[in-house]
């Protein structure tokens, strides 16, 4: 409504114009692709970072939270970035393939190339793939994201990340690590696109090892699922940082393919995951499930807009939220429906428990609907943890602290089982009572 | 079920017309100025021979008006309104402060009376049922034209008139209440109402009395060009309680009309307070053009302990709703509840829903939103649940359901629910569908028609808020939302 002004910057604001300045001239890319950054870095400057008075950050002031911006992290020794992925080994004993991105640069030396190209899987450096005549495309933004603020700083400043392929009809033997380390302070912002071709299967499991200090990691998963196609990852967001996690997924669904997510999160001070899914095949199925656990002063926020573009599509969205002390945490949902997507069905859930007096829970599942012929429910509760059942387990012999750590589990666990991903299960589940111990 | 037969006939009795209040009456009016300025304010204000604070508080919100923005995250379009274009007075000529009923213009009763309000007390009393008695307040354009029953109603100490009659004769109420639920800067439109309100309904209830009849008011927009701002305050005393009806119609023309209302409710200990309204205005043709901008602040306030106020509305008229019924939850034990049926057709729009503010201890709210959409329009929840970090045991629950005729139109669902407090439980659900293939056959197969179906299975969708209705307005809202569906099927 009103002329685009000139916003007084903060500190954060002036820092990340400052370090555009700096290292554009190191950023890769085509022309194309150097245009794109110029612009993105044109939108931090007349619009800022996203602020509560832009509606999808209502909850969740990046502005307000960042007071200065680290410069981006300098390039990591494979050596120290194995050491420290293996040191942290975010998955385990779990069997798996690994893909390294150490402070935003793809380590093709440290990650298992040969076995994946063994298994129909190619992996490329994104960075490299920027400097191609054809990269714009590497960059391009749904329509629902709009011109999300979040999404602009990993086009202005985005270092490098990977390009995984699967080959048409490959059935990917054990799960793909992708993991993000970071070796020294700094920001890192990474972009990865994930290509799954016609009737693949892939599970990936994504992780983070490593401190960025108060440099934001900004990351981005562009997941291509082609007709057919049936694909699952579990994000793990763990450990405390300073630094905001700002994570966004972008996911395009063809006909009959299945499209599945897990966030999970715990730790951060500040953590953002965004997520736009698109229909763009019938009779596909998207399923998105949350776990956020948050204490002290922390943020967690899950946000996600979900496009039923094309009819006799399903999805599913399950968000758990746990939140102690005087953490806070955001859930933002909603479902679209276009006018001639008939027979969708869309169901959305979040649910909050507050373990104590100082938390806050905001909660707003979105409906969006234009097509009469569909079936869409949301429900969204919040409370305490039932002192009856508590009772019901006290009674029983079983201490207070394990009935707790039982009746959480058993509240977060309607996430992580309708997952059905059984190998990350009892993993996530250890991580769940890792978190109410204190660890 | 008599009621659903009674639907059945109506629909049918309807050919192409759907609006049946459209008439225009013929009345020698009187216009203020057009345009919004000082002078408007001034005038206006004379005119209704107002003191001077009240004269300074609207020139203080017509100020504040002037630095204010027009929102824009409604999700409704429409061309932007020149306020300079408006009439802000309108007046029947012959109303300049009757006396009595027998002073009011005869076009004027028969207008009420083709709109189905009965004004004269003795026709009333001459009703079957004495116990469902009717105060009215009758406000046509700008005014209010007559208030019955006035005489009984003081008798129990009650005070129900016109607005303007209190800022005259009750000055401290009006001072003491006035914006103090709706504050003048409280958004865009309320600011715009507090400076050029014209009339509107006042409502005191006393300390412990049980408000001996149901009061009502009816508004009639009848004037080309204008705007109606009406303002209604209603105060609930300690243990009182008062149940109020609001009713609203006008005539069927070619160009948007503005009506921007402010009401604002206040319950002090153990009161209760029941709103229930039906929103009739001229909706528009079939070609979306014409219909009234509804654009209303309503908002309750349970200041006192263990007070309770309800709402309830059936939304069926307007080119374009957007209005926010509310409730303040102040007072420990408190209670909230929203009860709404909204049915959109052709090309209305509606973007409305509630807030319940829990802010005392030990305070629930409710939430029944049932939303129909049919033809090309579009038909928005958008609704606030906040619980406050002191609102300990704070309880909500919330169900809004839409229900989709048709390919063209749209529903959506914007629930905000925002618990600071551990002990808050806050419950939501909302589903959208249509009229499932299964339904249809089932009541086809049995002999109704298709509208037939459609009525009977729509009547089953909303039963939840039509119960909530006084008695005489669940018929009428039957009617209502029978008429609106009219020509959605097939």
């Amino acid at each position: 409504m009103t002329a685009p002004t000139q916003i007084s910057h903060t500190q954060a604001e002036s820092d990340l114009l400052a370090r555009f300045d700096t290292a554009k001239g190191d950023l890769s890319g085509s022309t194309a692709v150097s245009d794109l950054r110029v612009a993105a870095a044109e939108q931090i400057k007349t619009k800022g970072l996203p602020h509560r008075r832009v509606e999808e950050y209502k909850y969740t002031d990046l502005r307000a939270y960042m007071k200065s911006a680290a410069p981006l992290a300098p390039k990591a020794s494979a050596a120290e970035a194995k050491a420290l992925a293996d040191a942290e080994n975010a998955y385990g004993e779990l069997e798996r393939f690994r893909i390294v991105v150490a402070n935003g640069t793809y380590l093709a030396e440290v990650s298992d190339l040969e076995a994946l190209a063994a298994e129909g899987v190619t992996v490329t450096d994104f960075a490299a793939a920027l400097d191609q005549d054809t990269a714009a495309d590497l960059l391009a933004t749904p329509p629902s994201a709009g011109t999300d603020g979040v999404l602009a700083l990993n086009t202005a400043f985005v270092q490098g990340g990977v390009v995984i392929t699967v080959k048409e009809g490959a059935d990917v033997s054990r799960p793909v690590e992708l993991v993000h380390v970071s070796t020294a302070e700094g920001a890192i912002v990474t972009r990865n696109r994930i290509n799954v071709a016609k009737g693949a299967k892939l599970k990936m499991l994504e992780s983070f090892a490593g401190t960025t200090g108060t440099g934001e990691t900004n990351v981005v998963f562009d997941y291509k699922i082609a007709d057919n196609a049936e694909f699952a990852t579990t994000r793990l967001v763990v450990g405390a940082t300073e630094g905001a996690r700002l994570l966004t997924t972008l996911a395009t669904i063809g006909a009959d393919a299945i499209f599945k997510i897990l966030g999970f999160m715990a730790g951060p001070a500040f953590a953002r995951n965004q997520q736009f899914v698109a229909f763009e095949g019938e009779n596909s199925e998207a399923k998105l499930y949350g776990v956020s656990m948050a204490r002290d002063r922390c943020l967690a926020d899950q946000t996600l807009i979900i496009d039923h573009a094309v009819p006799h599509c399903n999805s599913r969205e399950y968000f758990k939220t746990v939140l102690d002390d005087e953490a806070r945490g955001v859930y933002q949902g909603r479902i679209n429906v276009a006018q001639h997507a008939q027979k969708s069905d869309g169901e959305m859930m979040t649910q909050a428990l507050l373990l104590s007096e100082g938390p806050e829970m905001a909660n707003k599942p979105e409906l969006e609907i234009f097509a009469d012929d569909v079936l869409c429910a949301h429900g969204a509760t919040s409370g305490q943890i039932d002192e009856d059942l508590l009772f019901y387990l006290r009674a029983r012999g079983i201490p207070e602290a394990e009935a707790r750590t039982l009746l959480v589990l058993a509240f977060l666990s309607e996430a992580i089982e309708e997952f059905e991903e059984e190998y990350v299960t009892d993993f996530l589940e250890q991580r769940v009572r890792d978190w109410l111990a204190g660890k | 079920m008599p009621a659903v037969q009674e639907t059945i006939d109506q629909v049918k009795a309807i050919d192409v017309d759907q609006y049946k209040y459209g008439f225009v009456t013929d009345i020698e009016s009187e216009r203020g100025a057009k345009g919004l300025s000082e002078e408007t304010v001034r005038f206006l204000s004379a005119k209704k021979g107002e003191p001077e604070w009240m004269t300074e508080w609207r020139l203080d919100a017509l100020r504040r008006f002037n630095t204010m923005e027009e929102p824009d995250w409604a999700r409704v379009s429409y061309p932007k309104i020149d306020f300079d274009e408006l009439y802000y007075w309108a007046s029947p000529k012959s109303v300049e402060g009757p006396k009595s009923l027998d002073e009011v213009d005869p076009e004027l009763l028969a207008t009420y009376e083709k709109l189905g309000i009965p004004l004269r007390e003795q026709e009333i009393l001459a009703g079957v049922e004495p116990k469902n008695r009717i105060a009215v307040d009758a406000v046509f354009d700008s005014v209010s034209v007559v208030t019955t029953f006035k005489k009984e109603l003081a008798a129990a100490g009650v005070i129900f008139c016109s607005i303007s009659e209190a800022i005259k004769e009750h000055p401290e109420l009006v001072k003491k209440y006035l914006g103090s639920v709706v504050p003048v800067t409280d958004n865009y439109y309320a600011t715009l109402n507090s400076a050029v309100f014209s009339d509107g309904s006042f409502v005191y209830i006393p300390e412990g009395v049980r408000c001996p009849m149901e009061l009502s008011t009816y508004f009639r927009i009848n004037e080309q060009n204008t705007g109606q701002f009406e303002r209604t305050l209603i105060i609930a005393e300690k243990g009182s309680y008062v149940s109020y009806l609001e009713g609203c119609t006008a005539p069927q023309r070619d160009e948007n009309q503005l009506h921007a209302a402010v009401v604002e409710l206040v319950a002090l200990d153990d009161a209760e307070i029941k709103y229930s309204t039906v929103q009739n205005w001229f909706p528009g043709d079939s070609e979306g053009k014409g219909g009234i901008y509804n654009f209303v602040t309503k908002r309750g306030d349970c200041r006192g302990k263990n007070s309770k106020i309800s709402w309830t509305q059936v939304e069926t008229g307007s080119a374009i709703t957007w209005k926010y019924p509310s409730c303040i939850l102040r007072g420990d034990n408190s209670v909230g509840e929203f009860y709404s049926i909204a049915v959109s057709n052709g090309y209305q729009q509606i973007d409305s829903g509630t807030k319940m503010i829990h802010l005392g201890k030990n305070t629930s709210s409710r939430i029944i939103s049932k939303g129909i959409s049919a033809g090309k329009s579009s038909n928005t929840y958008r609704g606030l649940v906040s619980a406050h970090r002191k609102a300990s045991n704070a309880r909500n629950f919330t169900q809004c359901d839409s229900l989709l005729i048709g390919q063209d139109c749209g529903a959506h669902t914007v629930p905000y629910i925002e618990s600071k407090n551990a002990s808050a439980v806050f419950e939501h659900e909302a589903t959208t569908s249509k009229i499932s293939d299964d339904q249809m056959f089932y009541c086809l197969q049995r002999g109704l028609d298709e509208e037939g179906a459609v009525a009977l299975i729509v009547n089953g969708f909303v039963k939840d808020v039509i119960q909530q209705l006084p008695m005489e307005f669940a018929v009428e809202a039957q009617k209502l939302i029978s008429i609106s569906l009219e020509g959605s099927v097939g």
